[in-house]
């Protein structure tokens, strides 16, 4: 089992979380000329890094927000955890 | 190459079975291949024996990281069907329907595949009505469909919960009679030993470090084995893809997670189908040696560890001992885990692409043992062809960009929304 420290309220299990993708996709800026080639990519096209990955979560069984980890695709370590408005 | 017969059987039986050819020789990477396949999985391995049997293309090599089939092809719960809606699912699936019949035939190899049926269950009025479209979809493809009323499934599997206090009651189920498994590491060893036979490398424990792309043709790939010079090449390697696509500065609409199976200790003959619940994701079906076969959801998030979480495991189980209370009696004999190539609708592709001589595919989600000899047949007709062919013309690469999605059940990566 994941244990994922909650930047709002510590270290708790992965039951307590719902996973978000990854938290490098950038919606399209609005109001603004876009190409139906970056509205694919923004919705479809996906890195999916072995290795170091930066995902969304969401602490949905706990303070309901969104945060960001950096996460090993491959061996599930997990480095760093911020609120979503930070970087990682 | 030695048939394999009864006759060959009792021969050898007299030299104690010691005299029996290799099935498939290990090849050493030649300079030069007309096409090369990546990944010697189940996929790949049909491909080359296609290209070879349908197409005339001997001079390929199958190039394999680890060993033959232990990807997906060694890990999946080896349930065959084609019981979907849509059409140009239907048709593919319906078309490798016919192979897997003649399979053992064919290959000259038992695959045991054992046409059991599969029974999806129902569990409201609504869904009901959901099945029998489905159904009616199904036979108007020609592929046979059955809508069961509570009763009838209730004789088919009397050990399911058919008691009146439960949370998710059996209304009836969509069957189709033809479905079933098959022993899937033999399909795998068939299309080896056929494919060898034929003249193609098998070629293992030989990883791609990069590929030679000048002026948007493929012009070779390099292994850690030795440069290989190929004009054409075939990428079959399931949740690996992600990572070849980079190497190729590629972005492809699929991510990469895990998908948990797991089988319970023998136990007598007590399920004769293949079932599935209609109100999570679960399915079950029970092995020759009695094992209790059974998988259900993704671990839900990225992943390319092949091992899972038991969260997910202890949910999926759940939901099998609300549909089959006696499995809570039963041990645990093994579980483990695959990764699993998801793309964004939920099904395949299988395509050229924008780089001349590279042919993709991926995309299998949780469907891709089933397919094995459709898609192995389909690629190499893309392949050999260098234009897809009819049954695979909906698995195109480019309607991510188009909209024409087969979002067939609309279970992509996204799990937590279906």
């Amino acid at each position: 089992m994941l244990h994922i420290k909650c930047p709002h309220c510590g270290m708790r299990s992965q039951n307590e979380f719902s996973y978000g993708g990854d938290a490098t996709v950038k919606r399209p800026e609005l109001n603004k000329e876009i190409s139906d080639q970056d509205w694919d990519n923004f919705v479809y096209y996906r890195k999916s890094l072995r290795g170091k990955h930066k995902e969304l979560w969401q602490h949905i069984s706990g303070c309901r927000q969104w945060i960001k980890v950096e996460r090993d695709t491959a061996t599930h370590e997990i480095f760093k955890t911020v609120k979503a408005h930070e970087d990682i | 190459m030695q048939k394999y017969s009864i006759f060959n059987l009792i021969k050898n039986a007299f030299s104690g079975h010691q005299k029996w050819d290799l099935a498939w020789k290990d090849a050493t990477p030649k300079k030069e291949y007309d096409v090369v396949i990546i990944g010697g999985g189940g996929h790949g391995l049909a491909t080359a024996y296609y290209l070879a049997k349908e197409h005339n293309i001997t001079n390929v090599a199958i190039i394999e990281k680890g060993w033959l089939g232990g990807g997906n092809m060694g890990r999946n719960t080896t349930i065959i069907r084609s019981n979907y809606m849509h059409d140009d699912n239907a048709l593919f699936s319906e078309f490798g329907m016919d192979l897997w019949r003649k399979m053992s035939q064919d290959l000259n190899y038992n695959v045991m595949f054992s046409p059991r049926g599969i029974i999806n269950l129902a569990h409201s009025d609504a869904q009901m009505n959901i099945f029998a479209r489905r159904g009616n979809s199904m036979r108007l493809n020609g592929i046979d469909a059955v809508l069961l009323n509570r009763e009838e499934v209730k004789e088919i599997i009397p050990m399911a919960d058919f008691s009146d206090n439960v949370r998710f009651p059996i209304f009836g189920g969509l069957m189709q009679p033809s479905a079933g498994t098959a022993r899937h590491d033999a399909v795998a060893w068939g299309y080896a030993r056929q494919a060898d036979s034929m003249g193609v490398d098998i070629i293992q424990n030989c990883e791609v470090t990069g590929f030679d792309v000048v002026g948007g043709k493929i012009q070779g790939v390099r292994t850690s084995r030795g440069d290989i010079k190929v004009k054409k090449i075939g990428l079959c390697v399931a949740g690996s893809t992600n990572i070849l696509a980079e190497k190729l500065n590629m972005t492809i609409p699929v991510e990469t997670h895990l998908l948990q199976a797991c089988v319970t200790e023998p136990v007598k003959p007590v399920l004769d189908s293949v079932v599935t619940f209609g109100a999570g994701h679960f399915y079950i079906s029970q092995s020759d040696k009695g094992e209790m076969v059974m998988g259900g959801d993704l671990d839900g998030y990225n992943s390319y560890a092949q091992r899972g979480n038991l969260p997910t495991l202890q949910h999926v189980l759940t939901e099998g001992i609300a549909m089959m209370p006696f499995l809570s009696k039963l041990k645990m004999l093994r579980t483990w885990g695959g990764i699993m190539d998801m793309s964004m609708d939920g099904s395949p592709i299988i395509d050229k692409t924008h780089i001349e001589g590279l042919y993709l595919n991926c995309g299998w989600c949780y469907g891709g043992f089933k397919a094995t000899p459709a898609s192995g047949w389909t690629f190499a007709h893309t392949i050999a062809q260098d234009r897809v062919h009819k049954l695979n013309e909906g698995y195109s690469l480019s309607r991510f960009n188009t909209g024409h999605l087969l979002d067939e059940k609309g279970l992509g990566t996204k799990t937590w929304i279906s």
